[in-house]
């Protein structure tokens, strides 16, 4: 029997030849993710347990994100304690601001991410990696500190699930839609602890970037991670950016999933979740109500890419938000907002009444940059919708594409990008 | 002493709720604790007692990374937490910190708010002394009580 690209990879990273679903394992990690929030706790654990020496620093990236820039003095007293750890222990990959931004907009975009690694990071969404063909989790604090220290981290090797991905986007309808449409359909824990692996016409077809939209979400149905075999796209966005060396790894054809899916995507159509789950999925066609928003984000480790702000840029131009629809447009990371700034796109927000502010995570999980208020309504670009998420636990959050966050903003409410798009 | 059981028959409960991002700029376990399941239940704090069970239904602790979720129910005094089934991260974060996460499919169901409850980890049993009733659990895995009898997971790659 075959193993699947996780099982492969995994089994390297603990020198056996195979591994199998079930299999308590201790694997060599490449690349250790650190931001903010759940690192300090991490540092204060090591020292306590005199667990100082870092194993690997040269596998450490640190990417301070969440509430940055800080935005009281806690979060500032956090950052400076990393600044001190980072500066002690000559920690080289370190973004602090001027280089920063959301930590899983950086870690690729600054070639930290390649085929064939283990990446962790103290952040639910790292499987946004796997669309690069590496195996890519969240852990939290502790195995963070136990990862620094040993270089190594437990897992239990997961069970795949393998999402076939046939047709075509139709206009206006992004791998956005297609991820929400999936954790729709198979629910918020439709994949609990299982890999989630994606092939098919339609990743062949997806950006790079498109790509990780889809990844970063598998933790919104419960997977370990997301995973999608490199191929000519991925060499030719790595190529200049990863510098080490790594080896591309595919799943054999006789692998074993414990489910396959076969989702043909061609009569797709915008999906927004709805309050408060992503799991709340609507077909645009079918949402009969007016929900009128008070605000329009669009940023995330989700959809605050460069191809993310180009997709809204082109609806937005030449035309004005809606007067009670407050937009703020946050890219995810320090290059997308020069880039953004050379195309001109910064100018079609502002120009449209929007805000563009520093990269962060910010309003997406509720921190800072744009808190909603009790009885607020919000379309995100984000990836979560719970209770509370962006602010009051009495606003409400509903999750859509870049597209349809930008001509949502532009009417007032949720509304159809196609509209804007002939 | 006795433990009491703070059920909520509800799936999905997520991290947000239980330790709500605003609070996250503060990481030890007494600030935290000060807002626990929040988002949920505003009176949570006001009940829970040192050594008291949370009962809840499928996929309890979904979203983010936050260990913090832990911290601020064992802050509270929260000593087990008993789900029809754990989310990924959520259920490492338990493991790794020597805190019972037990699965039990239905519990919630059968437990009332206020039951008098008791844990036998041996033996995989959970009591419940004001109904008069026993349920059986899934085992902790061999690994995870090595954890848990270390203290935690870094206490246990400490001695390794
Ligand atoms: S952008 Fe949002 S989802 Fe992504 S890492 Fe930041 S807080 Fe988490």
């Amino acid at each position: 029997m075959g193993s699947t690209i996780t099982e492969k990879i995994l089994a390297k990273h603990c020198n056996q030849d195979t591994v199998s679903p079930g299999q308590l394992i201790n694997a060599d990690i490449d690349v250790i993710m650190c931001h903010d929030v759940t690192t300090t706790p991490a540092l204060t654990m090591l020292e306590e347990k005199g667990l100082t020496e870092i194993a690997r620093p040269d596998s450490i990236v640190v990417i301070p994100d969440h509430f940055v820039p800080n935005k009281d003095i806690k979060s500032a007293d956090m950052v400076a304690r990393i600044r001190r750890w980072v500066k002690a222990n000559q920690i080289q990959k370190f973004y602090d601001l001027g280089r920063h931004g959301v930590c899983h907009g950086i870690l690729p975009e600054q070639g930290h991410v390649a085929p064939g690694l283990t990446i962790i990071g103290a952040d639910s969404h790292t499987c946004t990696h796997g669309a690069l063909g590496a195996f890519s989790t969240g852990i939290g604090s502790t195995d963070l500190a136990a990862a620094i220290a040993t270089g190594k981290l437990w897992f239990k090797v997961p069970e795949s699930i393998l999402f076939n991905l046939k047709g075509k986007l139709p206009e206006g309808v992004y791998s956005k839609d297609v991820i929400l449409e999936i954790i729709t359909r198979i629910g918020v824990d439709g994949a609990l602890y299982k890999a989630m692996e994606f092939r098919g016409e339609l990743i062949d077809s997806l950006s790079i970037e498109a790509r990780m939209t889809i990844c970063n979400m598998a933790i919104e149905a419960g997977g370990k991670s997301g995973i999608i075999e490199a191929d000519d796209k991925t060499l030719a966005y790595l190529n200049g950016r990863y510098k080490g060396e790594f080896e591309v790894v595919t799943s054999d054809p006789d692998a074993e999933y414990s489910k396959t899916y076969d989702i043909d995507v061609s009569a797709l159509e915008p999906v927004v979740s709805f309050p408060h789950l992503p799991s709340n999925g609507k077909k645009i066609s079918e949402i009969r109500e007016d929900v009128k928003l008070d605000q329009a984000y669009l940023g995330s480790c989700t959809n605050g890419r460069i191809e993310d702000l180009r997709i809204a840029a082109e609806i937005l131009k030449g035309r004005k938000c809606h007067p009670e629809t407050r937009m703020i447009v946050v890219p995810a990371t320090t290059d997308i907002w020069k880039q953004a700034s050379k195309e001109g796109l910064i100018d079609i927000f502002m120009e449209a009444g929007a805000t563009v502010t520093a990269a962060t995570c910010g309003a997406c999980l509720g921190g800072h940059n744009g808190i909603l208020a009790a009885g607020e309504k919000c379309i995100s670009s984000t990836n979560r919708n719970f209770v509370g998420r962006m602010g009051s636990p009495k606003s409400e959050v509903y999750l859509g594409s870049p597209a349809t966050v930008a001509a949502s903003a532009i009417a007032g409410q949720i509304t159809d990008p196609r509209k804007y798009l002939q | 002493m006795c433990a009491k059981a703070h059920v909520y028959r509800r799936d999905h409960i997520n991290t947000d709720e239980i330790i709500p991002a605003r609070y996250l700029n503060d990481d030890t376990e007494a600030a935290l604790a000060k807002h626990a399941m929040e988002d949920l239940d505003v009176n949570f704090i006001k009940t829970v007692a040192q050594g008291d069970f949370v009962i809840a239904g499928e996929d309890f602790g979904c979203g983010s990374s936050r260990e913090h979720a832990v911290w601020a129910l064992r802050g509270a005094g929260v000593k087990v937490v008993v789900a029809d089934s754990f989310a990924r991260i959520f259920y490492r974060n338990c493991l790794n910190n020597g805190f019972l996460a037990i699965e039990c499919k239905g519990l919630s169901q059968k437990v009332d708010s206020g039951d008098e409850m008791e844990i036998d980890v041996t033996n995989s049993v959970l009591t419940n002394k004001t109904k008069g009733k026993e349920y059986r659990f899934i085992p902790l895995p061999q690994f995870a009580l090595d954890i848990i009898e270390a203290g935690g997971l870094l206490d246990y790659v400490g001695k390794k």
